[in-house]
């Protein structure tokens, strides 16, 4: 199982340690030790539980498409709460998402931005990773929640991992 | 502790506290379990995300450094809603909740 002494997920690996520089009190000689020991190990154990490594072409769209999934879900959420506030009853649906996307990383990534952000929840995947199924919780109409999804988060991440 | 931070702290607790309790209402207003996941995994992830920013600025301001490892909270927590959430519609989808009357398409059968 540690055939070798490498980073398998330099990216993981990196955000392991950094996450354990946050956690631990300071960074110290101690904290630098066992976070290069953690960023070593993790990888290393759960390498079979990752189904293949994505491809990154222009990974640094990365930050930005994360401050916008950040903003969406501030702005987003004020319409949940109004929604849940108002009289009116919402207008829920099942919407059947067509995926451009092939990685299943990728896939992955946008299922939870979807759920992330208020009004969509992914629900379920077809065995061919082609239809996303999504409840949306007020949809005005399918087809705008379908190009909305596409312009806003599956266009970035086109880019970034094909 | 300046005059300042103490109001900043002030509002971001209530505001983190009036979103959870709006997410906490919808679980109870909402009629049907597909739209009452949305209640939780989205009103309390803006709540616990300002809650935890008036943590930050609290231990900030008491003269400490700052530190930053409340951020994590909020990180791991939009790692895993989304998880928790799919887990949720799935088995819903498998035991067939029913659905709110007016609810366009139908789930998937499991």
């Amino acid at each position: 199982m540690f055939d070798r002494l490498s980073f398998p997920q330099p990216w993981l690996s990196l955000t392991l340690f950094i996450t354990w520089q946050i956690l631990s009190d300071g960074v110290s000689g101690a904290s630098v030790v066992l976070g290069l020991i953690l960023a070593w190990l993790i990888p290393q154990l759960t390498r079979n539980f990752w189904p293949e490594r994505p491809t990154f072409k222009k990974i640094w769209i990365m930050p930005g498409y994360v401050l916008r999934v950040l903003k969406d879900i501030v702005v987003a959420s004020f319409s949940v709460a109004w929604l849940i506030l108002s009289p009116r009853t919402p207008r829920p649906a099942f919407i059947s998402y067509p995926l451009h996307l092939e990685n299943p990383m990728a896939i992955s990534v946008l299922a939870s931005t979807i759920s992330l952000t208020p009004g969509t929840v992914s629900a379920d995947i077809s065995n061919d990773r082609k239809i996303l199924l999504i409840h949306a919780l007020d949809a005005p109409s399918n087809q705008e929640v379908i190009n909305d999804i596409y312009n806003r988060y599956e266009k970035p991440l086109l880019e970034m991992f094909q | 502790m300046s005059l300042f931070a103490e109001y900043a702290i002030s509002a971001l607790l209530l505001f983190g506290g009036a979103f959870t309790l709006i997410g906490a209402i919808g679980l109870a207003r909402l009629p049907d379990f597909y739209t009452r996941l949305h209640g939780p995994t989205k009103a309390t992830t803006v709540g616990v995300g300002t809650i935890m920013l008036s943590s930050v600025i609290y231990f900030s301001a008491l003269g400490e450094g700052i530190d930053f490892s409340e951020v994590l909270i909020t990180v791991f927590l939009l790692m895993t809603a989304p998880v928790s959430a799919n887990l949720l519609a799935k088995a819903a989808m498998h035991v067939s909740v029913k659905t709110m009357k007016g609810t366009e398409g139908q789930p998937w059968e499991q």
